[in-house]
């Protein structure tokens, strides 16, 4: 359960919308031992512009077939140079980071991805449905931009058993709005929400569990350096003085966090 | 250290016969990468930059931590501090920004928590220090005097100095002269000095903690800068300012090396965006006699081993025996 570097070949590149990217990697060892939650840092290019690796959340994780996927948007230069990368070509990994989501609930539980932040939620949603418990008690909201980012990804879902509810800015699919417009109805059936999205989506997902009294993980993305603790870069408000992300999380129980409700 | 120092040297001044056969088998395929700074022998001179490292149990899953020359800790002080509000770290072309706040968990907690594991390896332990106030840089040296398996002080001058309105140690002669100067009768163990390029001239900085009592100079410490986000208007560190490394900083870092290399008869050690062994190479060459790794710790954590091979293999091609032969072997005139 440690984290290793090792070079991983790109074995298949999809383009889910037009700046939306889905990227295979065989990486049996990374696979095997990934936990939903967790993170890789990639180098995106050998050379020293841009020079920090990337941080990813592991977005399908196949042990059968030695895979790991992630899922991103290009919002900058690391980004983009790692959306043309070619199948064929060898990465830079180190991983499996951080710690993942605790799968422990047997109660019903809502997944809540938004834009990217649906990522982590695949490889959850996975490991879930295989621990045999009662998923169509289970909820899974999606929100993104538009059709294109979300249709691929909302029938993964529905194919796994999950009932999806999808919201989109420009109501192209799902409802027009907000996925917390969604989940005043949900929120009673459930007993925990995991989380990953917007940090807006989050802190009014946080409120709305904190008054309903259910449990919310969520999971944060920052800007990190290492992914290993050493940088100390990746720092973000607790409930208790600062934590980082890197190793406290990137998967936190919501109440341990300062969020501006 | 005693144990350490003892076991680099056995093979070479004293061995049995059945160790000679190792020995010479070791001589003639590989080159010798010891070096000493004061009185601190390295296996090799590739060490690992504080800031850049944690406490380097960070690293041990990714990183033979026995193949390192030394390794030096992340910068402690006195009390424990929480270091600044995020964003800490910012990327910028060939480098980044942080403004970490020097978060560490002070001397006490670091001496009961973190020494047990850094004595159980076989590297060098340096230690940095830092401090408000010439006091305080004393009570942290007495402290870590009386540690076992701290084989050096690095003293991080880069912080204000609270007592004298902030004027910071790192960017006056005379200040870091006193600082050293405090360290030195609080410790006896060699004391390494790390200075701020933000300075006019570097060189009077080295010769005045040179003539205060160091026994090296480590250089450079991060160039201060900082970036803006256009959309936001707003700095993109909470500090707005902070300390830019990385390799587009190792062309003032070499420049600052020969210059300090040819002032001071100190050991020269040298930092700053080295990420290759022919990266390290440029800084023996212009008279550092080991290097410290550091940001490339983030983006590579092997560098610092793979350094250490290169060097080996530098050295064979150029049938150099003896890693201390290159150093400061830059040629500037016709010859």
């Amino acid at each position: 359960m440690s984290e290793f570097q090792q070079k991983c070949t790109l074995l298949t590149r999809n383009r889910l919308a037009p700046d939306v990217f889905r990227l295979t990697f065989e990486a049996p060892k990374l696979a095997a031992q990934a936990q939903p939650g967790q993170f890789v840092m990639v180098r995106v290019i050998d050379g020293l512009d841009p020079l920090l690796r990337r941080p990813f959340s592991i977005h399908r994780n196949s042990v059968s077939n030695g895979t790991i996927s992630l899922l991103f948007k290009v919002i900058g230069k690391g980004t983009d140079m790692l959306a043309q990368r070619c199948v064929g070509d060898q990465l830079d990994f180190v991983g499996p980071l951080g710690n993942g989501f605790d799968l422990s609930c047997k109660q019903p539980i809502c997944l809540i991805g938004g834009g990217m932040g649906i990522a982590p939620l695949l490889f959850l949603a996975e490991q879930l449905q295989q621990t045999g418990r009662e998923i169509e008690k289970d909820h899974v909201l999606l929100g993104a931009r538009n059709r294109d980012e979300l249709a691929l990804l909302a029938e993964e879902f529905s194919a796994l058993g999950y009932a999806v509810q999808l919201a989109t800015d420009d109501g192209s699919i799902g409802h027009k709005g907000f996925i917390p417009d969604l989940l005043d109805f949900v929120l009673p059936t459930v007993e925990r929400v995991y989380t990953c999205g917007p940090h807006l989506m989050m802190e009014n997902i946080v409120r709305q569990c904190q008054q309903a009294e259910v449990s919310c993980q969520v999971s944060l993305e920052t800007h990190m350096a290492c992914g290993m603790g050493a940088c100390l870069g990746c720092t973000v408000n607790g409930k208790k003085g600062l934590v980082h992300v890197c190793k406290q999380g990137p998967v936190f129980n919501a109440d341990h966090l300062e969020w501006s409700l | 250290m005693e144990s350490l120092r003892g076991e680099l040297k056995q093979p070479v001044i004293e061995s049995s016969d059945t160790e000679d056969a190792e020995i010479n088998l070791g001589l003639c395929g590989q080159p010798d990468l010891r070096v000493q700074i004061g009185s601190l022998e390295l296996r090799n001179p590739v060490m690992t930059a504080s800031g850049t490292f944690g406490y380097a149990r960070e690293f041990e899953n990714l990183v033979d931590l026995d193949h390192l020359g030394g390794i030096i800790v992340k910068g402690i002080s006195l009390q424990p501090r929480p270091g600044n509000p995020p964003p800490r770290i910012f990327e910028t072309a060939c480098g980044m920004l942080n403004a970490i706040g020097l978060e560490n968990v002070g001397v006490d907690r670091f001496i009961s928590g973190k020494m047990q594991y850094l004595r159980s390896l076989s590297t060098p332990v340096v230690v940095n220090i830092l401090g408000d106030s010439l006091e305080e840089y004393s009570e942290i040296a007495r402290k870590l005097n009386e540690v076992d398996g701290v084989a050096s002080l690095e003293i991080n001058i880069s912080c204000p100095n609270v007592k004298k309105g902030g004027v910071a140690f790192g960017t006056v002669p005379e200040m870091a002269a006193r600082v050293t100067e405090a360290v030195r009768q609080a410790s006896d163990l060699p004391l390494i000095v790390k200075l701020s390029p933000n300075v006019t001239d570097i060189v009077l900085m080295a010769k005045a903690v040179e003539k205060a009592g160091a026994d090296a100079v480590s250089l450079i410490n991060t160039l201060i800068g900082m970036a803006i986000d256009p959309i936001t208007r707003r700095p993109r560190l909470a500090n707005v300012i902070g300390g830019l490394s990385g390799p587009a900083i190792k062309p003032v870092a070499l420049r600052m090396v020969w210059q300090v290399a040819q002032a001071v008869s100190l050991p020269v050690i040298g930092i700053g965006g080295i990420t290759t062994a022919d990266d390290a190479l440029e800084f023996f060459l212009a008279g550092a006699s080991a290097v410290q790794v550091g940001t490339a710790n983030f983006y590579d954590p092997s560098a610092a081993e793979n350094i250490v091979q290169g060097i080996t293999a530098y050295l064979q091609e150029q049938g150099e025996d003896r890693v201390v032969d290159i150093i400061g072997t830059l040629k500037t005139g016709t010859e």
